[in-house]
């Protein structure tokens, strides 16, 4: 399933990154590489530190501890979690295309034929539903031919046939452009089927591997269909962790520590159950009987 | 009969309107009018202090307006209080310091007045000198960060992330408004600028269809509304600098009209639906 070649350099590469505000680490000792025509997704669930590992690995912030290491002359799309345009701003969906560097008109046309809203070229951003906004930002973030595209939460507020068609989109300008590609999802089961490694984050990196042969999943595909079976996959994952409500951890081995570093000794690999956070305590193996635990 | 002061006013307001226009635009995108509002009072500690030092009242009023928003951007990073409370905090409290800094200056006549609304009747040639040479540099300060700007006001992370420097551009848009607010100052006064900011600006939102045709007509209306002003302050004997905000009024009040509707019925059947 992968494209990406691993012999090539990295275009970015985290190793043991951190970060922390106000005296409290948002994430540590995160590990990640992307490489040109790889697709990585993050997961985790709210404040788990998926958008601060994005911010380090555009480079917007510098980790506290660890290190980040970009390829010489890294060019970043990005397609921010949350963009509200205000109503005062007149700016219509050709003249986004425009707003980090000048784009000749041809290149503006073949950005939106491919993300399927050419039609809408001259109509105003805030007249757009979710998809097709959505649909407007992917195509802004890859016009420029960026090495690395960032996407934070491409599908929210998009219906599920419209997460479908562009997790397909993103698969597709993957496959043409050879970029690499970041995403993050706040769903923690749900993964796009081409992606190559997922991480998923809880303050730390909690696992991480292949999406793969879960396509073949028959409640899988009982549940979603085949159409959404080539563009999505449960991810199944466990921990050999659990987060307490408190913020401490009881690991596997039944011992009990205030954080979870990942060089603490307490992690053997992959198999336990996980507390994400208060109404989502779940243990990890859900087989895909449910989108959300 | 134009008149030697009056020709003078008039070079003063045009070229203060078509600065305000494009930064204007700016202050309605980002929500910034309380912002502009807080730097805009500042002046008057700036003049106070220029007073007190005999430095030139421009560079005074420039200077203590950008350490105002510096104050404000690490005010903002220590994030305790809300951006609103800090500047009702920084806005009312330079004000008041520069009144009572002036009350204790005896030796110092001032027209208060002036400084609060606006003296453009008695700029001099050096003021109408000062307001386009100064206007001629914001502006060519707005153009060449422009990208920066229109994509940080789109999305800070975004242009962060394309490495367009948003907080560089965020800094050059402070001190180009401090410069306004300084060259502004004497046309329609440190109460008034932020509406000569932001109501050409509002007004000219309805007939742009880009970001950059929006900052051209605010800066066309901006001048409309200081010529008309200036006329009316005129043949009224009103105060100018209120004069040019009533204008600018009624030019954004006659915007909101349903000009298409109007236009398309030839006026035949008068008023049509309200926006």
């Amino acid at each position: 399933m992968t494209k990406a070649d691993p012999a090539s350099e990295p275009l970015v590469r985290l190793a043991g990154a951190g970060a922390r505000a106000s005296g409290r680490w948002l994430v540590r000792g995160v590990d990640l590489t992307v490489r040109r025509g790889e697709i990585v997704t993050l997961i985790g669930p709210n404040g788990s530190g998926k958008s601060t590992t994005a911010r380090m690995a555009t480079g917007v912030r510098r980790p506290d501890e660890g290190g980040v290491r970009h390829a010489p002359g890294l060019s970043v799309g990005y397609v921010p979690q949350k963009l509200a345009i205000d109503r005062t701003l007149p700016l219509t969906v050709e003249r986004l295309m425009r707003l980090t560097g000048p784009q000749p008109v041809e290149a503006i046309r073949a950005a939106l034929e491919e993300v399927g809203i050419p039609h809408l070229a001259r109509a105003q951003v805030q007249t757009l539903s979710g998809g097709e906004f959505q649909r407007a930002l992917l195509a802004r973030a890859m016009i420029g031919k960026p090495d690395l595209l960032v996407l934070d939460e491409p599908v929210q507020g998009v219906d599920f046939t419209g997460e479908v068609a562009i997790y397909e989109l993103i698969g597709r300008i993957r496959d043409r452009t050879g970029c690499g590609i970041l995403l993050i999802s706040h769903d923690l089961h749900v993964v796009m089927a081409e992606t190559d490694t997922v991480i998923c984050l809880n303050g730390h990196v909690c696992c991480s591997g292949t999406p793969e042969s879960v396509v073949e999943s028959p409640e899988y595909l009982r549940l979603f269909g085949a159409r959404a079976a080539e563009t999505l996959a449960i991810y199944r994952h466990h921990h050999d962790h659990t987060h307490l409500p408190d913020g401490r951890v009881r690991h596997a081995d039944g011992t009990v520590t205030d954080n979870c570093h990942p060089d603490d000794g307490h992690h053997d690999g992959h198999d336990h159950a996980h507390v994400h956070e208060a109404g989502h305590d779940h243990a990890h193996d859900h087989a895909g009987e449910d989108r959300h635990a | 009969m134009l008149d030697g002061f009056f020709l003078r006013a008039l070079l003063a307001g045009i070229g203060v309107a078509l600065v305000a226009g494009p930064l204007g635009c700016f202050i309605v995108w980002r929500r910034m009018a309380y912002f502009g509002d807080t730097m805009a009072h500042s002046a008057l500690l700036g003049v106070a202090l220029s007073f007190l030092l005999g430095t030139s009242l421009t560079a005074g009023v420039f200077v203590i307006a950008a350490l105002v928003s510096v104050a404000l951007l690490l005010l903002e990073r220590r994030g305790t209080l809300s951006t609103d409370a800090l500047l009702g905090i920084l806005s009312h409290s330079t004000l008041a310091i520069g009144l009572v800094m002036l009350a204790f200056m005896s030796w110092v006549r001032v027209d208060l007045m002036g400084f609060l609304f606006g003296d453009i009747l008695a700029v001099s040639n050096v003021d109408v000198l000062l307001v386009w040479a100064g206007g001629a540099v914001v502006l060519a300060g707005v153009v060449a960060r422009w990208r920066p700007l229109l994509a940080a006001t789109v999305s800070t992370e975004i242009a962060e992330a394309e490495g367009l420097r948003p907080e560089r551009a965020r800094i050059a848009f402070m001190l180009l408004m401090a410069a306004v607010i300084a060259i502004a100052m004497k046309v329609v006064g440190i109460l008034l600028i932020t509406a000569l900011l932001v109501v050409p600006a509002a007004t000219a939102r309805r007939f742009a269809a880009t970001p950059e045709a929006m900052a051209v007509l605010a800066a066309l209306i901006g001048a409309v509304a200081a010529v008309a002003g200036l006329a009316g302050s005129l043949a009224w004997d009103t105060p100018s600098g209120p004069s040019i905000v009533v204008a600018a009024l009624v030019l954004f009040l006659a915007s909101l009209l349903p000009w298409p509707a109007l236009l398309a019925r030839d006026g035949a059947s008068g008023q049509g639906r309200q926006p």
